[in-house]
């Protein structure tokens, strides 16, 4: 049985890295991203390469370490409005983006990584988004062509995970994560917590471990991007 | 007196419906949870993975896994799910949702709405709000009747780029409340007149042809 787990993110990306190559990259704005994967891509001093992600990260933290260093040739997200460094680079030409609307981004990660090569929606028709795509009526509506994705490499993050690479998410950091573990022709998970395999319930895993070819367990920052809190009641 | 950012989102709690599954844009229509009324079950779902969402936690209390669609920290309920981005827009797109309620900065007579892009300037990206007015049952825009110069905001045609054709049912401005029959050729109809404000008022700052209801 071929071990799956690595003992950093750094190992956990040797060998499968290489310039110009496509990644998907987890989370939703600074929830739920590989934020040890992220790290150890930069280091990796991969380029050139295509970043498949919601978000883009911050000034200085997740997906913006990888923006600092001018690694990342093409985005495609669907909001990226929380990153100057970004910003500064698309508007002076250095930076190719895509813009995917975000139910569409998250279907074409599902499509790439279960075999579906294209898929109609309605979402975007009439739109920007629609422009120079096949469209089809179905039922009197109109629906627009959109293509599966699939990624040199997938990188995760989940909360618990076992050594055959069972995953399971937690809250509103699950997002883009399951999908984007099937969409990659490699998949490196990095989880809170790495346990033994029967130790998680079969019943609550999210992504099978088929899709998981590496596993890492991280220490977590987990930036909160925007803390809203209430005042308490007094007693 | 044209309506307040508050009263704005009064305005829009009442198209509110008991059962009903809800998502909130950012800005004013976040404020719509504000006012749903006693004794009324709402549930707030949030696009980037919940459904049943709560109120902002106590500080000390906030969870950096478990946030809203505007990043911001927020809480759990009882009836608190959680899914993947792929469920979510599933809920979405699949008309399982009831309704929306979102700004805009431009909105037709033929319920076109443009809230995304403004040509020559640092885009953003349109986040969600592509599947939301394709896919929800009822989709309802409250914004400013006009732009900070003046402009009209609904129109004949929308001259920035469209998030949807044909989308919106209902538009709730500063001034007033309008229906728009959007799979039709019937004009806007003006439902309500905001305090104070007159029909003649209301008929120079619109562009859009419209009918007193």
């Amino acid at each position: 049985m071929a071990n799956k787990v690595y003992a950093d993110a750094r190992s956990a990306l040797e060998g499968i890295t290489f310039d110009g190559m496509m990644v998907m990259s987890g989370g939703f704005g600074l929830c739920g991203i590989p934020e040890n994967l992220i790290i150890a891509l930069r280091d990796s001093g991969v380029k050139n390469i295509t970043v498949i992600s919601n978000n883009a990260g911050v000034d200085s933290w997740g997906l913006g370490l990888l923006l600092e260093t001018k690694q990342i040739k093409k985005m495609i997200s669907s909001y990226v409005g929380e990153n100057k460094e970004f910003a500064r680079q698309f508007l002076a030409g250095e930076l190719e983006l895509e813009f995917n609307p975000q139910g569409t981004l998250a279907e074409r990660c599902r499509a790439g990584g279960a075999g579906i090569a294209g898929f109609y929606t309605k979402t975007g028709v009439g739109t920007l988004v629609a422009e120079g795509k096949e469209t089809k009526v179905f039922n009197g509506e109109t629906f627009v062509l959109e293509t599966g994705l699939v990624a040199d490499l997938s990188i995760v993050k989940a909360w618990k995970g076992d050594k055959e690479g069972n995953l399971i998410y937690r809250e509103t950091a699950r997002n883009f994560n399951p999908m984007m573990a099937t969409a990659g022709k490699k998949c490196v998970a990095e989880v809170e917590i790495l346990v033994e395999a029967g130790e998680l319930d079969p019943d609550a895993i999210h992504t099978p471990g088929i899709f998981v070819d590496r596993i890492v367990q991280g220490n977590f920052e987990k930036r909160i991007e925007q803390r809203t809190t209430r005042k308490r009641e007094n007693a | 007196m044209p309506w307040t950012r508050e009263q704005l989102a009064q305005r829009a709690a009442k198209e509110l419906r008991d059962g009903f599954y809800v998502n909130l844009g950012i800005g004013i229509p976040t404020l719509v949870a504000n006012y749903i009324p006693q004794g009324m079950e709402v549930t707030l779902q949030s696009e980037n993975g919940m459904l049943g969402m709560g109120p902002f936690p106590y500080e000390g209390d906030e969870d950096p896994d478990l946030i809203n669609a505007g990043k911001q920290t927020i809480t759990a309920l009882p009836k608190t799910s959680y899914f993947s981005s792929a469920d979510s827009f599933g809920m979405i797109r699949g008309g399982h949702i009831d309704l929306s309620i979102l700004g805009a900065m431009e909105v037709n007579g033929r319920g076109d709405l443009a809230n995304w892009m403004v040509p020559g300037k640092m885009v953003k990206g349109m986040g969600g709000a592509m599947d939301l007015v394709a896919g929800v049952k009822r989709v309802v825009v409250v914004m400013e009747h006009t732009s900070k110069d003046g402009a009209s905001k609904l129109l004949k045609k929308c001259s920035l780029p469209l998030t949807g054709v044909n989308v919106v049912d209902l538009v709730i401005t500063d001034l007033g409340v309008f229906a728009i029959d959007k799979h039709g050729e019937a004009p806007m109809r003006l439902l309500e007149l905001a305090d104070g404000v007159s029909l003649d008022e209301i008929k120079a700052k619109t562009e859009a042809p419209f009918v007193s209801a």
